[in-house]
């Protein structure tokens, strides 16, 4: 560590940029990203399919040199430190795979030797993973016999071999039936109760939610929000609530209590026994209010429900569109 | 930091969450290999390829048995006047093709590295940085060796009787394989540059085709227009096919020999470089 300053970030990253050119057209994949990590956290970078995730990760693993801008993980420049950055940072993801052909053990084994564990040591390394990962018994079998799950724990146990500070784990879940995704998450969480920082990308809300410390949202290469999981849901309103009634013929009196309460518009659902209402920033003290209200009136309320907003109602409101994949972006590069 | 409150799954499967604690705090790391270490540990990847894909030497010991024998019974006896005098001037050359369309599939599955992920594995460990590279020609040369034996063994069966003895034969292919370690660097720089796999696998052809039939592999270049003559005469296999019959002859000719030693030691020298820059930078 060169600066005590700095001392406590796992990853910093200032201006980074990567431009694709294919014939005359640009593709600005990373315009410009800052990312500060802490040591010891788990960072979540959320964004659409063709976001600049996996383009940003690349270079910050030193597979990609940026156009401008500069990072550094744990204080070792990822362009001119190439190598003491490799020496400490593990990559899974869709780019940083194992070779099918071989079989765990021997993936595990040559990963171990090129780290610099010798013969029976890189052996004895292979083992004691694939049993911390559950795939003791698929170790003589070929990769590309594994199932999704067994894939990608095979790619995480790779990916920790040298049992590395900083870890990128680039869409760790995609592709995964919940309880594979839960395996993995599991993992995540292990990892970093042992201290590691996780720079996780997803396109998952659930995902950073359950996992990230701090989450930046990326689109079209930029950063266009980060803070805590809470702090960009509160970013959106308060929530919403919604009320079901246990007759029908209350509703328009229920609706209209309920609008006068927090001062917002009332939502009418298909359903004729049910509506919905947004909070407002600084209606959260009047949500109480809502159930004794109801109560004098004299009606029924069955179901109740106060949500936070979702992530994927953060992301619509910061982009002014629904998250989905972007098809004029490629990211493989 | 403190155990995340949301841990809680982790900690209901214990043992395994305590293995997987042991086995992430590593105690002693080891230091980095040495470049050698390296190089022979992908050398080893490649050979345990071998032996999961065994398909792969299909191509590498078939299609030499196939233009042996229809080149030396569909040809031989209108080409030379009888099979037998074909066969002892075809083998070397049809050796020389053999190990050069071998060649074709070190960019081959560098490339297939590229399009599987494997290789930014690679490209994310703190070791030598040629290591890869190097370590997968070096098994690639396991294959040439191959195909050589292949034919070789094809060709003593049908009549091949070489006065060099096995001193000049075993020179001969020495040699051979010295020339396609450097022309694989051609192929390796291809496969890091094309898209696909099979985008460098016609490529690849398209550049060995003429190498290979625009010499004197088949035929006595002096039966073909001056044109042509003066390609086969500039045309490195022409070279090499010369230095290896001359060596399986026992009429080993220097100056040909020198020649494809020199034309190996530039291939290298001018496309290790080429190779290793594009492996460094490739987006």
């Amino acid at each position: 560590m060169t600066d005590t300053a700095r001392g406590d970030l796992a990853v910093e990253a200032r201006g980074l940029v990567k431009h694709f050119t294919t014939g005359k057209s640009v593709t600005k994949a990373v315009d410009g990203i800052d990312l500060l990590i802490p040591e010891g956290t788990v960072f979540g970078v959320l964004g659409p399919n063709g976001a600049g995730k996996t383009t940003a990760v690349r270079m910050l693993a030193t597979l990609l040199r940026p156009d401008a801008g500069t990072a550094r993980v744990l204080g070792h420049d990822v362009v001119h430190d190439a190598d003491k950055v490799r020496s400490v940072v593990g990559l899974t993801g869709q780019y940083a795979s194992v070779d099918e052909d071989l079989t765990g053990t021997e993936n595990l084994v040559m990963l171990a030797r090129l780290y610099g564990f010798l013969g029976g040591t890189a052996r004895g390394r292979s083992a004691e993973l694939l049993e911390a990962f559950g795939l003791g018994d698929a170790g003589d079998r070929q990769v590309k016999t594994y199932s999704g799950g067994m894939r990608r724990r095979i790619d995480l146990a790779a990916s920790l071999v040298m049992s590395p500070r900083v870890i990128f784990l680039d869409e760790p879940t995609t592709g995964l039936d919940p309880r594979s995704r839960n395996q993995v998450w599991d993992i995540v969480r292990v990892l970093v109760a042992d201290g590691a920082t996780v720079l996780l990308t997803t396109q998952y809300l659930e995902e950073a939610d359950q996992l990230a410390d701090r989450i930046a949202v990326i689109d079209h290469g930029k950063v266009i929000a980060e803070g805590t999981a809470t702090e960009l849901k509160r970013s959106v309103g308060e929530g919403a609530v919604h009320v079901r009634l246990a007759n029908s013929a209350d509703r328009a009196r229920a609706a209209e209590a309920v609008g006068r309460l927090l001062g917002t518009e009332i939502t009418l659902a298909n359903d004729p026994y049910a509506f919905s209402a947004r909070v407002p920033d600084d209606g959260a003290e009047h949500v109480a209010r809502i159930l004794p209200t109801l109560g004098d009136e004299g009606i029924v309320v069955p179901e109740f429900t106060l949500g936070q907003p979702s992530l994927d109602e953060v992301f619509l409101a910061l982009t002014g569109q629904p998250m989905e994949d972007d098809e004029t972006i490629e990211e493989v590069a | 930091m403190a155990v995340d409150p949301t841990a809680t799954a982790a900690d209901l499967r214990a043992p395994e969450a305590n293995a997987l604690r042991a086995a992430v705090a590593l105690e002693h790391r080891p230091d980095r290999p040495s470049p050698v270490s390296a190089t022979l540990t992908y050398t080893w990847r490649a050979l345990l390829k071998i032996k999961h894909v065994p398909e792969q030497l299909f191509d590498v010991t078939v299609s030499p048995i196939i233009f042996t024998l229809m080149f030396t019974y569909l040809f031989g006896g209108a080409l030379a006047g009888n099979v037998q005098a074909y066969l002892q001037f075809l083998l070397p050359g049809i050796l020389v093709q053999a190990v050069l369309f071998t060649t074709i599939y070190t960019g081959y599955t560098m490339n297939t590295d590229i399009s599987k992920g494997v290789f930014d594995r690679f490209r994310s460990l703190p070791v030598w940085r040629p290591a890869p590279i190097v370590g997968a020609l070096l098994g690639d040369t396991v294959r040439y060796t191959i195909a050589s034996v292949v034919t070789l063994a094809l060709g003593l069966v049908l009549g091949f009787r070489p006065p060099g003895g096995v001193v000049g034969v075993v020179l001969g292919i020495v040699l051979l394989l010295v020339f396609a370690f450097a022309l694989s660097w051609v192929f390796t720089a291809l496969g890091l540059v094309l898209r696909s796999p099979n985008a460098v696998m016609g490529t690849s052809m398209l550049v060995l085709m003429p190498l290979t039939f625009a010499s004197n592999i088949f035929v006595d270049p002096s039966t073909m227009p001056v044109v042509l003559q003066r390609f086969v005469d500039i045309n490195p296999v022409t070279h090499l096919v010369s230095a290896v019959r001359g060596l399986m002859a026992g009429e080993p000719a220097t100056d040909g020999i020198l020649w494809v030693l020199v034309a190996s030691v530039a291939l290298t020298a001018v496309l290790a470089p080429i190779t290793m820059r594009l492996y460094r930078n490739r987006s």
